[in-house]
């Protein structure tokens, strides 16, 4: 097997007429933490989404461990969901589950483990996110943040060979985002799995991450180890890592001439005044 | 995992859909399980003219229902109504001279077969034929012979 | 003009790919028993969501929709003398045609909007996805249980709703009107056929609960994932299956009791 865990080649995926990724080339190295970072709408999540192939591309390919995944049947491919994770941005619990049922449920529905060892298992791994206490909560009454870390457990809890994140940090307080921090870090370093983080938060992500891809418009506009990528002289690179409120990505939304659209307004008002 | 109680709860459910299904068969369409499984032989009459009589109608014997009409069809050779009637088996003393009726229940009421039983020693046999008939009484026909009888009186 | 082809063409293409995926949705998930693994577990939470919490609206539904058959039959009947009649009256009514279609209505409002509405929210907040990277198909774990449910509650809820209807209307028609109990309770079994009438209403049931939650479940799981497109979803299905069961009970009648 080479190096690389997943490697996609020309990746095309439009929904409807809208093109929303347009010939991708992305290698993500094995048991390593690569982050995909991008703009809001740029399709990291889509991305994500294919990798997982909840999504099937229009064209292109996408190996994941050595198999074509955009090709498997329906059978053959909840096979291979099995040695993925994923951590959804709302966690994604199930409601009608406690927390410790959630977590129990991916071992429940693909092995035949005594009850006993399930508990054990379920319990070790929420231990390792913090919430082995929280285990006969609900998720209603789980806080967002709680929610993800439950989230993670379940998604470990087959100890898969690669983890999804998706925007694992959006809209969380500075202690939430060290502890989750820390945790994939941590899941990466024990478990030895390869690891994707999808986000749009560029500090809290870069520290934790050994390589990266910056994508734009359906396009990967930068890619290395994190400090090259911070250093590179691409205009559009640069201002989505420094935040510059305008620059290749445009400050206007597509419109015409300012000037002539005043202009044109004030035509019409002296038409409506005659 | 899942609590005894839905599973009562559900089975109680199931239970109530059963005795509604029941209620209805037995208390409300009469159904009994002697009736469905009934055998019967046929008997055909010819009428000058059935009425608003239906496949389904009752047959009769005295105000007791001993069959139904399976099948009315215009005879073509004597251009009448031939009513094709399906009579319990344990009904065994239709006479041949037996007389069919066509009656109605009530003023509103629907239309009905009902066979007065003769003297005659023969038996009728599955497929046998009554051929002594009283057609439907049709209400225009009525007012109409009533209408002419006034007219002859004066 | 052109425009105005080109949008009846999409709203077509778009009308017949949804049926299309509605028919596809139909197949995979009522293919086989629910999964045996979970155990007839999740079948029975969902009759008891579906099923059981819709008891209580149908039999007062039937109680008071039978009280009210009931008085008007008797009105109508008594100026003819026939009020004998009524235990017919109510019972072919309600067998035939109220029964079934009332029951099912209910149905559309009490459960399948539930349903709709649930299946919509767990695909909004990516439970389907999740469900999916975990690798169980959602189809199998979250539509065939409901579909399922859907189609063994609604018969029964539809018999349920007869038996109380009546019981209504003995409780109006004999107990405060004064119509004969013997009359009343002969002339119904004499008129009601229990293959013509009895199994016939039954049929209906079963092709509703079959067409509202099919249409429940696919409005779920085709809504677009936000609040909006859920109760845009939930208003579908009640509309949708309101129209759909008045359009079957009409064709099912012209079949079972039409002219022959």
């Amino acid at each position: 097997m080479s190096e690389n865990w997943i490697e996609i080649n020309d990746l095309h995926f439009s929904h409807g007429p809208r093109k929303i990724l347009e010939g991708v080339d992305v290698a993500i190295p094995r048991g390593k933490v690569t982050a995909i970072m991008g703009p809001s709408g740029c399709g990291k999540t889509t991305l994500l989404r294919l990798i997982s192939s909840q999504l099937r591309p229009s064209s292109g390919t996408i190996r994941v461990g050595g198999a074509e995944i955009s090709r498997l049947e329906r059978g053959e491919l909840f096979r291979q969901r099995r040695r993925m994770g994923m951590m959804f941005q709302t966690g994604a619990l199930f409601t009608d589950l406690s927390v410790f049922e959630n977590v129990a449920f991916p071992l429940r529905v693909h092995t035949n483990l005594p009850e006993s060892m399930i508990r054990d298992l379920v319990l070790m791994k929420l231990h390792a996110v913090g919430l082995r206490g929280a285990r006969d909560l609900m998720p209603a009454e789980l806080s967002g943040g709680m929610a993800r870390r439950a989230a993670l457990a379940r998604a470990i809890v087959l100890d898969p060979d690669l983890i999804m994140y998706d925007e694992p940090f959006t809209g969380q307080d500075p202690i939430f985002v060290g502890l989750l921090q820390h945790l994939i870090r941590r899941i990466n370093q024990t478990m030895g799995c390869t690891c994707i983080i999808v986000s749009h938060d560029i500090k809290e992500t870069l520290s934790i991450s050994d390589y990266m891809y910056v994508l734009a418009d359906g396009r990967v506009i930068g890619h290395g180890e994190p400090e090259t990528v911070i250093n590179s002289d691409n205009e559009h690179v640069r201002q989505f890592l420094q935040g510059l409120p305008d620059g290749p990505v445009p400050f206007h939304y597509p419109a015409m001439d300012y000037h002539q659209d005043l202009h044109l307004r004030g035509s019409l008002q002296q038409e409506g005044g005659r | 995992m899942y609590s005894r109680k839905i599973e009562i709860v559900v089975g109680a459910f199931i239970l109530l859909g059963m005795v509604a299904l029941a209620f209805l068969a037995i208390q409300v369409s009469g159904l009994s399980v002697k009736s469905a499984a009934r055998d019967t032989y046929q008997v055909t009459a010819k009428f000058n003219n059935v009425g608003g009589l239906t496949p389904r109608a009752k047959v009769s014997i005295a105000g007791v229902t001993v069959g139904q009409v399976t099948a009315i069809r215009l005879d073509p050779l004597s251009v009448r109504a031939e009513v094709v009637m399906a009579i319990d088996n344990d009904v065994d003393y239709l006479t041949s001279d037996s007389i069919a009726a066509i009656k109605t229940a009530g003023v509103l009421g629907e239309q009905y077969v009902s066979i007065a039983v003769g003297g005659a020693p023969d038996v009728l046999e599955d497929g046998g034929a009554i051929t002594d008939t009283q057609s439907a009484l049709v209400l225009e026909d009525l007012v109409g012979k009533m209408l002419t009888t006034m007219g002859g009186e004066k | 003009m052109l425009d105005y082809l080109q949008r009846l063409g999409r709203q077509g293409m778009d009308v017949a790919s949804g049926f299309g995926r509605a028919g596809i949705l139909f197949w995979q998930a009522l293919w086989g028993w629910p999964d045996l693994r979970a155990g007839p577990g999740l079948l029975l939470r969902q009759l008891y969501f579906v099923g059981v919490y819709s008891l209580i609206i149908i039999a007062v539904s039937g109680v008071l929709i039978g009280m009210v058959l009931a008085l008007q039959g008797y009105t109508v009947l008594v100026r003819f003398g026939a009020e004998a009649a009524l235990g017919q009256f109510v019972s072919l009514t309600l067998l035939r045609e109220m029964g079934p279609v009332v029951a099912a209505l209910l149905f559309v409002g009490r459960a399948g909007s539930a349903v709709t509405a649930e299946i919509g929210l767990m695909k909004a907040t990516d439970q389907l996805a999740a469900m999916e990277m975990i690798g169980v198909d959602p189809l199998k774990r979250v539509i065939r249980p409901r579909l399922w449910a859907g189609i063994i509650s609604m018969p029964i809820l539809a018999q349920v709703f007869n038996m109380v209807a009546i019981w209504g209307a003995v409780a109006v028609g004999v107990s405060w009107l004064g119509v004969d109990a013997g009359s009343f309770w002969s002339n119904m079994q004499n008129t009601v056929e229990f293959r013509e009438d009895v199994l016939n209403g039954a049929i209906k049931a079963v092709v509703f609960g079959i067409v509202v939650t099919w249409i429940a479940v696919f409005q779920g799981y085709d809504a677009v994932p936000t609040s909006e497109g859920i109760s845009t979803a939930t208003t579908r299905t009640v509309v949708y299956s309101s129209l759909a069961v008045l359009a079957m009970d009409f064709l099912l009648t012209a079949v079972m009791f039409g002219v022959k």
